[in-house]
């Protein structure tokens, strides 16, 4: 049985933006829930540069990615907000009387009166490597993260990458399959030690092979693949597999906001700039994921769209009600809500 | 200074690149097919290109980090390089690129 949940607002996807907005909501009194297809807070921030500085953030000469996430976490701790992670939105359809209705695919449904966009460069997804036709093959004989361990059981399974992934599922999958073959394009691994050693003994032991190369094309037929062909300094190779396990890492993807019948710019959102609404009322898009004329994609442009995006959300969620314009360094209203009065 | 770069479909492109500027931030600027995602960061490797074989020792050898992340893509040669790596400069007038299928836009 689905989960339902209601609330004011549902931002999708809680990157600093996201996460911003959520500030600039409570500070109108306004609840929300994020949902983010990660398994933590702070999007492309936390996921691709978590160490690397950032130096364009006010009053941050320098500031980390996960230090810029960690601040901001606690910037919104006072409002609470409520995280569901590991989900994706799969659909948003318009209520009667003008709400929304989110299905997820963790099987819940959330209701809402206003939706914020705030997914950056769209959800993160497996990178699709650059095999002719490989679409035809996936999820049913190619991919991208093991649910089931027992779908590789008795198989012919081929892993290619270095990381920990790659690393981790030749380790687990070695004593239940059929045979073994681990594809990297060169003898240097980024992943565990202990892994890269486990695994050097394992090939050692003849219970893998290891080659040097990169995978080309794929046989196969119904979806089933036979055989993979590898690329490698020695020569073309084809080996045989009935499962392929590439992992070259995550890349971001428009994804299902494709679908949802908002007027799109390339493989971005069109927004107003006085509320940054899309094209359908309520359902708002900040940060990079929007575009209006002289976009900038800085986190910057972010905030300042989430502080405007909040006051339009207000009108929805609490239509009639004045809404008095308050600093936080006068109000002790504001200050009360924050905690600090 | 100019940048020659052929694009995923074979054609040809001159690009005026400014000394100092990254030679992923010139493609970008050009509005070719390059996704680009992190900006610049180093992670991952969405700028992707192939190295014209005679400007090899002239750009450079990719440092342990950019190696790195290009195991992050299927479609690495021996010229490969990640384009935000590069460093627009006088030395580099006329260089000569092509943008790899990795690197494209969805």
């Amino acid at each position: 049985m689905s989960t339902e949940i209601t609330t004011d607002v549902v931002v999708i996807g809680a990157g600093p933006c996201g996460l911003f907005a959520a500030f600039e909501l409570g500070l109108l009194d306004i609840k929300c829930h994020f949902i983010d297809i990660l398994d933590r807070p702070g999007g492309q921030c936390a996921e691709l540069y978590p160490e690397k500085p950032i130096y364009d953030i006010p009053a941050f000469p320098v500031v980390t990615g996960q230090q810029l996430t960690d601040n901001l976490m606690a910037q919104i701790a006072p409002f609470a907000p409520e995280f569901h992670f590991n989900r994706m939105v799969n659909s948003i359809e318009k209520q009667e009387d003008g709400s929304f209705k989110l299905e997820t695919d963790a099987d819940e449904i959330f209701h809402a009166k206003v939706i914020v966009i705030a997914a950056g460069g769209g959800s993160f997804q497996p990178k699709r490597p650059p095999v002719e036709g490989i679409e035809q093959y996936e999820n049913k004989s190619v991919f991208y993260a093991v649910r089931k361990m027992d779908d590789f059981r008795d198989q012919d399974v081929v892993i290619v990458g270095g990381g920990d992934s790659a690393l981790d599922w030749t380790l687990n999958l070695q004593p239940i399959v059929r045979s073994l073959t681990l594809v990297h394009r060169r003898d240097a691994f980024k992943a565990a030690p202990a892994s890269v050693n486990k695994m050097k003994e394992m090939v050692m032991e003849g219970k893998i092979n290891f080659l040097l190369g990169q995978i080309g094309k794929l046989d196969g037929e119904n979806g089933q693949i036979n055989h993979v062909h590898l690329t490698t300094d020695a020569g073309d190779l084809s080996v045989p597999a009935t499962r392929l396990l590439p992992f070259f890492g995550l890349t971001m993807k428009l994804g299902p906001v494709a679908d949802w019948g908002l007027e799109l710019n390339d493989n971005t959102i069109k927004v107003d700039t006085e509320k940054f609404e899309t094209s359908v009322p309520g359902i708002f898009a900040i940060g990079d994921i929007n575009w209006y004329p002289g976009k900038l994609k800085l986190i910057l442009s972010g905030f300042h769209e989430a502080a405007l995006m909040a006051q339009a959300a207000k009108a929805i969620v609490s239509p009639g009600e004045r809404v008095v314009f308050q600093y936080t360094t006068s109000s002790t209203k504001l200050q009360k809500k924050l905690g600090v009065a | 200074m100019i940048i020659n770069v052929t694009d995923q479909a074979g054609e040809n492109h001159e690009l005026e690149g400014l000394e100092g500027w990254r030679v992923m931030e010139v493609i970008r600027d050009w509005g070719l097919n390059i996704k680009a995602e992190c900006g610049g960061a180093l992670s991952c490797a969405t700028c992707h290109v192939y190295v014209d074989k005679d400007w090899l020792d002239v750009v450079g050898a990719p440092s342990d980090d950019e190696e790195d992340m290009l195991d992050s893509v299927g479609d690495v040669r021996s010229n490969s390089r990640l384009s935000c790596q590069i460093l627009c400069s006088d030395a580099l007038d006329g260089l000569k690129l092509t943008l790899a299928p990795s690197a494209a836009k969805d």
